[in-house]
């Protein structure tokens, strides 16, 4: 008798959170669609404040996880996700063999991070040949007398360099060795450009966290992040001399300067490398990151709403990126974006963007 | 059929029910061998399968880089070039550094927990060592990162530079993360499974024998070297075996603390890798068919690495059993 009530009630209890389920799930369906993206760890304190904000606004919740420039072009090509997003763009061949669009979000710069006794964020001063030598190898002590050269009022220790690179396939990266890449040419000999290289010194952490997180655990270290990293860690970033012979502190402002100057109507799949780019202003180290979507979207309620946030940011975004020092894109180079989508994204044949 | 009962002289019927009964037991028996011998084979297979696989998916890179793959330490994802000799360097050392660590604290904490503690001591600290057990690896990888590593830099690795630094081993500035500080983290988390079974094989010897010994004037250390270890060395070898298979594969602890360089250094305080932390650092991201597949074959080699290992244990608990008159 006992078991049959207690069977009686869990069914009662069953039904009873179905039928309550039910219509909160009805409700629930209006706004709730998940975008699923994947891919840079640069952009990716900027696109979580965004989803955040675009929930809040819209509804829709956008899923990003930070794991890499690689990964996320594997994943979109493998079809786990509904967009990709790299700071290494693909070139027009690969886009088209895959069937993928791609368009850039936002710039940002990469800076380099030091942990060293006395030295704070701004005051470090560091050229292309002084960068490349230390990441080669060829410079190995704080207190190299070219490093001095350039810092006359620091004193510096005698203590020996750390380099701090990234252990996983990254687009920040691909952006960093692009410049080394570019400015030296030893460096071009023996390690060249890419998400991953043959690091000639030093230790790998794992995602642009991974680096700020051993740099400011190793007393005498060196690493690059992405500048919202470094900015939002309160860590020692130090200037870089541009090609123009400036040397200049990190700030919106440069990056801003560096991409200014691209030619985005001329780029083919919007491939663009935006290092050592002249100007006065211009922060060396710049990269923009892109984001990667297939032309055929086989659902078309959840590509519009993928296309719609992406239009929201970046027409809505940039107080936000500004905040976060990313370079939000100017009016003329959205406008190339949306063209792009009512070009290119279909679903069944129907162009999804009007 | 009837039967006679042979001491009250009664007849009973009992043949139909109870022959029916025993050809359903006979029935179920076999229908119990069956399945426990279908599960065994099924985890046979699946091993079977996944070596397969292993062996399948690095055929790309084992044609491009053939034998060349083990000795070579390049890795270098641009010219795709790739080699697993400081992967595998990096796992050997730094399993190597956390047995030698681990052994001796596991052996005295046993010994401390089984023949010189007072009970309750013995029940409490046995009890924290299986805690220590449970920790996902993780936690120990950030901990490591965040806590432990800073510590070996500034109160471990100065002190043996100073002293030891004339040795290879110990040169090289201290970073705090490298080789030496996962040995360490790998030592802390094998100790608790080497621990607890030699404290278990230490219970299991039979106290005859070591009051015979005590008996005939034996200290309390004579005992323990010449009774209690010989008794139960076959079970303590299995529990460093077992500690040594854990340690070869462990990965997030590693990854934090390793610095993921790929690279052969003689110095405990550089950077290196194991082939778990490459493979956990570099898989989800690796798209070219070449890279990936030297990743895969990077894991056929820790599966070998492993299978060598277990033959070794094997054999040499097999020696020991024969040498104490066991076999």
């Amino acid at each position: 008798m006992k078991k049959q009530l207690l069977i009686a009630g869990l069914v009662a209890a069953a039904a009873i959170l179905a039928a309550a389920a039910g219509p909160a799930a009805m409700a629930a369906e209006k706004t709730d669609v998940t975008i699923r993206g994947a891919g840079a760890s640069f952009p990716y304190p900027l696109y979580a404040q965004w989803a955040a904000d675009y929930e809040k606004v819209i509804g829709a919740k956008i899923d990003y996880q930070s794991i890499g420039s690689g990964a996320g072009i594997q994943q979109i090509k493998a079809g786990t996700v509904d967009f990709g997003a790299t700071d290494a763009p693909l070139k027009i061949d690969d886009l088209n063999k895959a069937g993928l669009v791609q368009f850039p979000m936002t710039a940002g710069g990469v800076v380099l991070i030091v942990n060293v006794k006395g030295v704070t964020a701004g005051k470090f001063n560091l050229s292309p040949f002084v960068l490349a030598q230390v990441f080669l190898g060829g410079i190995s002590n704080w207190n190299d007398p070219k490093i001095k050269e350039l810092n006359p009022d620091l004193t510096l220790p005698d203590l020996p360099i750390t380099v701090v690179h990234r252990a996983d396939s990254s687009g920040t990266t691909w952006i960093f060795t692009s410049y080394l890449d570019k400015v030296s040419k030893t460096w071009h000999e023996k390690a060249g450009a890419d998400k991953a290289v043959s690091w000639p010194t030093g230790v790998g952490g794992k995602g642009n966290e991974g680096v700020s997180a051993y740099v400011q655990r190793v007393d005498g270290s060196i690493g690059y992040v992405e500048y919202a990293y470094a900015a939002q860690n309160s860590l020692a970033y130090t200037n870089l001399k541009n090609q123009a012979g400036k040397m200049l502190t990190p700030s919106i402002d440069t990056f801003q300067a560096a991409a200014a100057n691209a030619d985005w109507k001329n780029a083919p799949g919007y491939y663009m490398v935006l290092v050592d780019e002249p100007g006065d202003n211009s922060w060396p180290i710049t990269g923009a990151t892109f984001i990667l979507i297939y032309k055929d979207q086989t659902d078309a309620v959840k590509a519009k709403a993928m296309l719609e946030f992406f239009n929201w940011s970046l027409t809505n975004g940039a107080p936000t990126a500004t905040k976060l020092a990313y370079v939000p894109l100017p009016e003329s180079l959205v406008k190339m974006i949306r063209e792009t989508w009512s070009k290119e994204v279909k679903a069944v044949g129907q162009a999804l963007w009007k | 059929m009837a039967i006679i009962d042979q001491v009250s002289g009664t007849t009973a019927s009992y043949a139909p029910k109870s022959i029916e009964k025993a050809s359903v037991e006979r029935k179920l028996d076999l229908a119990f061998k069956w399945f426990t011998a279908a599960a065994a084979l099924f985890i046979a297979l699946i091993m079977a399968g996944i070596v397969a696989n292993l062996i399948r998916f690095s055929l790309p890179a084992m044609k491009a880089f053939g034998l060349k793959f083990l000795a070579d330490s390049t890795w270098n994802p641009v010219t795709e070039r790739f080699g697993a000799a400081s992967s595998i360097y990096g796992t050997l050392v730094s399993t190597a550094l956390a047995v030698v660590i681990a052994v001796p604290l596991s052996l005295a904490i046993a010994l401390f927990l089984v023949e010189l503690a007072h009970p309750a001591v013995s029940r409490v600290v046995g009890g924290a060592i299986e805690l220590l057990a449970a920790i996902p690896s993780i936690i120990f990888g950030m901990w490591g990162l965040f806590v432990f590593a800073p510590f070996v830099a500034k109160y471990i690795e100065p002190p043996l530079h100073s002293t030891l630094g004339w040795l290879p081993l110990f040169q090289g500035p201290p970073m705090g993360i490298g080789m030496i500080t996962a040995g360490m983290i790998l030592a802390l988390m094998i100790l608790p499974y080497i621990t607890a079974i030699t404290r278990d094989v230490l219970q299991m010897v039979p106290p005859v024998i070591k009051e015979s010994a005590a008996g005939i004037g034996s200290t309390k250390w004579e005992v323990t070297w010449n009774v209690s270890l010989p008794y139960g060395m076959s079970g303590i070898l299995g529990a460093i075996f077992l500690g040594l298979g854990r340690a070869v594969g462990e990965t997030m602890a590693v990854t934090f603390v390793i610095g993921n360089d790929h690279r052969i250094a003689a110095s405990l305080f550089a950077a290196g890798n194991t082939i778990a932390s490459t493979l956990a650092n570099e898989f989800a991201e690796a798209s070219e068919d070449t890279y990936r597949s030297a990743l895969i074959e990077l894991g056929l080699v820790l599966f070998l690495i492993t299978m060598v290992f277990q033959v070794v244990a094997h054999l040499w608990l097999r020696r020991v059993q024969k040498t104490s008159g066991r076999r």
